[in-house]
């Protein structure tokens, strides 16, 4: 009986003390290197305007459906275009699932036509397919390239313009070998309605 | 698979091994109660704080018995807290979104899910938990029940290094050192480096972002109780439009559609009840904040995987660039790696050390290969509706990751037991998925859990000598050490509690409508969704085949009995296997002695590991992935 209770207050002492260090002093600490060594990074990357208006981040994906701007992936995360952070996730659809093969169908057929690509054109995968956090800022460079021609009459920029700008807004693999390069959607697409 | 993505693969290798000796020469620091390290000057005064607050004798050790009753002791209290919290969250303070109490089943099946090391979770964090009940009531857990692993671990290399003896360690002493010298210096600097790749350390309410394109949507109306207001309206099936002669009505040679109401058995329309919808603009964007980089290191260094959004490391703040993707991978395995070094140190046969981490990688290989082949191939289904081949199967996947590294993550999260993902399992092709549930019940003993995965090794070493003394004919020994009837008697129980805990929970699921009320998918993607449940759970993993819906009182209390079992009553016969082998004599190493290091053993050790897992297992996935895999190829739907 002695023993019983000198463990449970072992354990409960030791509870309160690896709160105190590991759940009070520690998020802290890093909280601090966080805010002084990287600022922006550890409130959100935010992407800020000339007029102070926070417009998203540069980590998040958002969504985009009009012409002139690129598209990005489908979204799983929330309620109509997806794209919420407070509901991230994937379509959870395994792969014969009737539900996704439908939906891939109908996104194919959207892509094509608003691409104005011919029905055997295989289309990037990523294109129409949802994400697993449904916030992917990225689309594949093909998937970018594609849309190239339809961006562009829209704006009646030069097309040449454009893929600099899909360029200039690719994050590489990094170090030069970890991961896939990806087209970032939303910084993309406000580079493009900064264009005078 | 590229040539690029086979560098990766080399590179992350080439890492792991370069860090596994260091790692295991600290962990030797670390546990022992003389041990030093850089830390010291930071931690001593603490730690002696600690044991004296605690009433804790440094000095004493425990017997086998008296080690297994003091981490129970401390996996209760330290449960119980993480429910008080979680259900009083909305009286306490740091909860800027004002979200409500957990309720009592998803409270108990969290708090359960944290202090075994699973980190299943039944709920979405962004919308659930407040910053307290995230940075406090699990993280505890996170640094805990790592700790406690690799105290078990501990006790058990003790046991079989020792001889003549009684005593294993002390079990406060093994926790307290392992967290302040190991988990939390490692934490502080990796959290940071996390935060240099974009991920978020901040108390700030969540961020309203203005979208650049706002646009319409319908959702369902809701009244003043938060009700969605629902109506009765005709069910109506589409059907050909006939003309005044019974014929189908054509346009350009394709016959026109009507709505038709479907009418029953007498006659009548049939109704239904639809919620109302009413339309609601969507200006913003509302972007999470949160003290997330501290939760995040501890999470992979401590193989718990308990995401902080729920999208956990796909979520682009929780794992913003493939280096983050990369190092949060590595950190998963860092510490499994060095506990097979620190054995091979603890029982001065370096050799053995490395033969059971050879046999561990070689099962890490083929899972990483199969995965990664699989999913490059894609979904031939797919492929057919006009998606391009070479791009494989991306459906719930990042393009930052694309199909290697989420290959790649998938096995090691599974391989160890930590369960965060980067992909959605549930989407990947049925040999893709495959390797993550076949993975987890092997046991994770491939690097495994931190601590849980050594633990969980030693016991098929075990099984291994003991097949290997039959085929000979002689007393199976290890180390030097007899096994004897009681050992093998332990190492069966924590095997078969293991299997019947996974195939019992998911056949009652199979077979009741609370079981299947909650999946996602049908056909036998649905077998998978619910097997991955109760696999994932009792293997204390914490990945699931994420469209089941699993926040229901059934699936919470089930789940969570289930990660009960697989954590303590795998490892009590375990530590009473401790118990015994510390008492033994060691004998010389003779001729006719079973060597445990070298090709020999190690094909020994994966023959055992796969044989179990095969006959313990085969029948269920071919009802699950393997079925799926060849409906796939037939282009079968459902």
């Amino acid at each position: 009986m002695k023993t019983f209770f000198s463990e449970i207050r072992g354990a409960i002492v030791l509870t309160i003390m690896l709160a105190v260090v590991c759940c009070g002093l520690y998020p802290l600490v890093v909280f601090g290197f966080a805010q002084v060594l990287f600022p922006g990074k550890a409130n959100g990357s935010l992407i800020v305007d000339t007029k102070g208006v926070i417009r998203g981040s540069s980590l998040m994906g958002q969504s985009f459906t009009a012409d002139k701007y690129f598209h990005p992936r489908p979204s799983a995360a929330g309620i109509g275009n997806g794209y919420d952070p407070t509901s991230s996730g994937g379509s959870n659809l395994g792969p014969t699932s009737k539900k996704l093969a439908d939906s891939i169908t109908q996104n194919i057929s959207d892509y094509r036509a608003q691409n104005g690509l011919a029905t055997n054109v295989m289309v990037p995968a990523d294109a129409v397919t949802a994400s697993a956090s449904g916030l992917d800022p990225h689309i594949s460079l093909r998937n970018a390239d594609l849309q190239v021609a339809r961006v562009a009459k829209a704006r009646s920029l030069d097309e040449a313009k454009v893929r600099a700008l899909i360029q200039q807004n690719t994050d590489a693999a990094d170090l030069g070998f970890l991961g896939d390069p990806g087209v970032n959607v939303l910084k993309l697409n406000l580079a493009l309605d900064a264009v005078k | 698979m590229h040539s690029t993505d086979w560098l990766q693969l080399a590179v992350f290798i080439g890492a792991l091994v370069l860090i596994t000796k260091p790692m295991g020469l600290y962990l030797g620091q670390v546990l022992d109660v003389k041990g030093r390290t850089w830390f010291d000057f930071l931690f001593k005064p603490l730690e002696r704080l600690t044991y004296r607050l605690m009433g804790v004798d440094s000095e004493k050790e425990h017997d086998w018995k008296q080690y297994t009753f003091a981490m129970l002791m401390f996996s209760l209290v330290s449960c119980v807290f993480t429910y008080a919290v979680l259900r009083l969250q909305n009286h306490l303070p740091l909860n800027p979104q004002g979200f409500g109490p957990v309720s009592p089943d998803l409270a108990f099946n969290t708090a359960v899910s944290f202090t075994t090391n699973t980190n299943w979770q039944s709920y979405s964090g962004e919308s659930t938990m407040s910053y307290l009940s995230q940075m406090v009531a699990l993280v505890i857990h996170n640094f805990a029940s790592a700790a406690v692993g690799i105290a078990i671990a501990a006790a058990i290399v003790r046991a079989i290094a020792r001889h003549s003896g009684k005593t294993i360690g002390n079990f406060w002493v093994d926790l307290v050192r392992t967290t302040y010298y190991l988990l939390l210096p490692i934490c502080v600097v990796f959290a940071v480096v996390l935060v240099s790749q974009g991920m978020i350390q901040n108390f700030k309410p969540y961020t309203k972002a203005k979208l650049t394109e706002p646009y319409t949507t319908q959702v369902p109306k809701l009244d003043d109780k938060g009700q969605a207001v629902m109506t009765n309206v005709v069910v109506t099936t589409q059907s050909a439009k006939l003309d005044a002669q019974g014929k189908p009505v054509l346009t350009n040679g394709v016959a026109v559609m009507v709505d038709v109401p479907t009418l029953d058995a007498k006659g009548q329309p049939v109704m239904t009840n639809v919620a109302v919808m009413v339309d609601q603009k969507i200006e913003e964007q509302t972007i999470v904040q949160g003290p997330m980089a501290s939760q995040v290191a501890i999470k992979m260094l401590g193989t718990n995987g308990g995401g902080y959004a729920n999208a956990n490391a796909a979520f682009p703040f929780e794992n913003p660039t493939p280096l983050s993707n990369f190092l949060q991978m590595l950190s998963i395995f860092s510490i499994g790696s060095g506990l097979t070094y620190y054995l091979g140190r603890m029982v001065k046969n370096q050799s053995h050390g490395w033969s059971v981490w050879t046999c561990m990688m070689v099962m890490f290989l083929g899972g990483v290969l199969l995965c990664w082949w699989a999913e490059s191939k894609g979904n031939p289904i797919h492929q057919n509706l006009g998606v391009a081949v070479a791009d494989g199967n991306m459906e719930g996947k990042e393009v930052r990751f694309g199909i290697f590294n989420s290959a790649l993550f998938a096995t090691v999260t599974t391989d160890a037991s930590c369960g965060a993902v980067n992909s959605m399992h549930d989407s990947f092709t049925a040999l893709g998925g495959f390797v993550p549930l076949f993975n987890i019940q092997l046991g994770e003993i491939i690097i495994g859990g931190v601590g849980a995965g050594l633990y969980g090794m030693l016991v098929f070493v075990v099984l291994a000598v003991f097949i290997a003394g039959l085929m000979v004919g002689r007393t199976p020994e290890y180390l030097g050490k007899k096994i004897q009837s009681f050992e093998i008697k332990m190492a069966m129980l924590a095997m078969l509690i293991l299997a019947i805990d996974i195939l019992g929970f998911a056949a009652w699921a199979a077979v009741s409508d609370w079981g299947k009320a909650g999946l996602n998918n049908a056909g036998p993607h649905g077998l998978s969704e619910m097997l991955y449940a109760f696999t994932s759970a009792t293997g204390n993993n914490g990945s699931a085949f994420a469209g089941l819906s699993a926040n229901t009182p059934w699936y919470n209390t089930t789940l969570a009995i289930s990660m009960l079992i697989g954590r303590f009553l795998m490892i009590v016969p375990i530590m009473a296997m401790a118990g015994s082998l510390v008492r033994k004599k060691i004998a010389p190493p003779s001729v006719g002695t079973f060597p445990v290091s070298g090709g020999t053993f190690v094909i020994l050790l994966l023959g055992t590991v796969l044989l179990v897992g095969a006959l313990n297992f085969l029948p269920a996935l071919a009802l699950g992935p393997v079925v799926e895999h060849f409906l796939t190829l037939q282009g079968k739907l459902f």
